[in-house]
């Protein structure tokens, strides 16, 4: 008993920043699928999507606030696919990654310019930030909130991806661009729906993420990110279900090395893990085998 | 219906099309035969708008297709099987069929022409829930040209339906093109079996190194000695 009560915040902690982590996960290893790109620049549109909060929740209320920052982040996103990925469509690969990292490097730049640098305060959302007691830890709701909105938003999400019309094109874009056409998908199309996507889920995730860790640095995109995307490819890369699984075991983890008092290492911890797996198993955990059948 | 005159593509760098002219009319099947390289998929693949055309025309039932986007060609009822079937793998054979009918809202049609094509593949029925990845060659064509078929094709593009496939798999095939030229479509095909083809077409075409080099009706073609010796290997 004494050991749980010792260990439990940490665990919820852990499940909480896990969820976050999932939320970025998914944007990732969604346009990994698709696209086969690893879309830098998304860990800084979880960070522009906080700083858009925060300067939004200045002028008007928190219920226009928020619905206006999913919205806002869902446009910033295509809109970084239209200007900075769709003209590359048939470039090599290296050139597309090369505009993720440049895009990246713009928004992180555009935040300095914004904020000058200092850490902004995310807006309070009261009930969210409520204090709650379980079974004797006292945490925020956020902690509680965050997984079960996590397992919702996914079940919705692998509903669509399996029962519906789109859902079965982006299945099929995935696997072969030139095919879909000839079936007469709009590739543009669905690679626009995986971005709404992403970002949709990378907007929720930065209003939970940033209602526990308030300060937002023009950097702040760049950890959560970069776990998130370890996340991913711990999962499989390009398999949603991997990278929810990845990102709970990467937050739950580090939170126990904290509880540990070796919170020094709770960062390394995710990069070792890293290297393990693409030492080991550099498909990741559900990660997609490429059998061609002649 | 189908009419192009002076088709000019250059694909990667190449020249690959260098003025074709080939015309598909109205309940026939039309082969297109000759060796590798000739510009045979490059000639269906610039049809569906999958390549930019540097010049010449495509006229479909009076519209000019050459630039429309494929999405539009496919609306227009062209559609293409392509060249080593790229069924999608990991989507069941049923979903496969779905999704060769993207383009269409009207659900009785679309359950109609899949009973269709399960009744000309009834092993297409028997794997219903089956992965794709999992059928052998043969299935897989077969799910390829049914998934065409959804479409609702007026024009049904095969490229190279019978390419690795065993003897009795390929009678089965052709027997099949037939029975779709019955049912209404008209076929346009590529083959490297070239004896095969020219049996069943009513009209055929000769490429090589990207222009067309003789046409005649496929019966006349066959006993052409130019034909016999280059591609039928007598």
């Amino acid at each position: 008993m004494e050991l749980l009560s010792k260990w439990l915040p940490y665990i919820l902690a852990g499940i909480s920043v896990g969820g976050q982590y999932a939320l970025i996960a998914i944007g990732y290893t969604m346009v990994y699928g698709i696209l086969r790109l690893i879309n830098f620049a998304h860990g800084d549109m979880f960070m522009i999507a906080g700083l858009m909060a925060v300067y939004l929740a200045t002028a008007l209320p928190l219920y226009i606030t928020l619905p206006l920052v999913l919205v806002l982040t869902v446009m910033l996103g295509c809109t970084i696919e239209v200007v900075a990925y769709r003209p590359l469509r048939t470039a090599p690969r290296m050139s597309i990654m090369i505009s993720a990292i440049g895009v990246s490097y713009f928004l992180q730049n555009l935040a300095l310019y914004a904020t000058g640098g200092l850490a902004q305060t995310y807006p309070k959302i009261e009930w969210l930030a409520r204090t709650v007691n379980v079974f004797g830890a006292s945490t925020k709701m956020v902690t509680l909130v965050t997984p079960v909105l996590v397992i919702v938003l996914v079940v919705a999400l692998v509903m669509l991806i399996k029962y519906t019309k789109i859902g079965m094109a982006m299945r099929a874009v995935s696997r072969d661009f030139e095919t879909s056409q000839l079936m007469g998908i709009d590739i543009n199309r669905v690679i626009t729906v995986t971005f709404v996507i992403g970002s949709f889920l990378a907007a929720i995730g930065s209003i939970l993420y940033f209602t526990n860790y308030t300060g937002i640095m023009p950097t702040s995109g760049g950890m959560p990110g970069l776990k998130a995307f370890v996340a991913a490819v711990f999962g499989g890369i390009g398999s949603i279900p991997g990278a929810v699984i990845g990102a709970f075991v990467i937050g739950i983890c580090e939170n126990l090395i904290k509880g540990a008092n070796l919170t020094t290492f709770s960062d390394a911890f995710t990069f070792v893990l890293l290297i393990i797996i693409l030492m080991v198993k550099p498909t990741g955990l559900f990660g997609e085998k490429n059998i061609d059948k002649v | 219906m189908l009419s192009i005159k002076g088709l000019h593509v250059f694909y990667g760098g190449i020249h690959a099309l260098r003025g074709i002219d080939l015309d598909v009319a109205d309940g026939q099947i039309i082969s297109l035969i000759g060796a590798n390289g000739a510009g045979k998929s490059t000639t269906l693949k610039s049809i569906m708008g999958l390549v930019p055309k540097t010049e010449g025309t495509i006229i479909w039932n009076d519209t000019d297709i050459t630039s429309t986007h494929t999405k539009e060609v496919v609306k227009q009822g062209i559609v293409l099987c392509p060249e080593g079937r790229r069924v999608f793998p990991d989507l069941t054979v049923e979903e496969n069929l779905r999704i060769g009918a993207y383009l269409r809202n009207d659900k009785d049609g679309i359950q109609k022409d899949k009973d269709w094509v399960y009744d000309l593949f009834p092993r297409m029925k028997e794997r219903e829930w089956q992965l794709a990845g999992t059928l052998s060659g043969g299935e897989q064509q077969m799910l390829a040209v049914g998934r065409a078929l959804m479409s609702k094709p007026k024009l049904l593009m095969l490229d190279e339906p019978s390419l690795g496939l065993a003897p009795l798999v390929i009678k089965d095939i052709f027997t099949i093109i037939k029975e779709i030229k019955e049912a209404g479509v008209n076929v346009l095909l590529i083959e490297q079996n070239a004896k095969a083809a020219l049996e069943i077409s009513d009209y055929a075409y000769v490429m090589e190194t990207g222009t067309i080099t003789m046409s005649g009706a496929g019966k006349e073609l066959l006993n052409d000695e130019r034909v016999k010796k280059a591609y039928l290997g007598e």
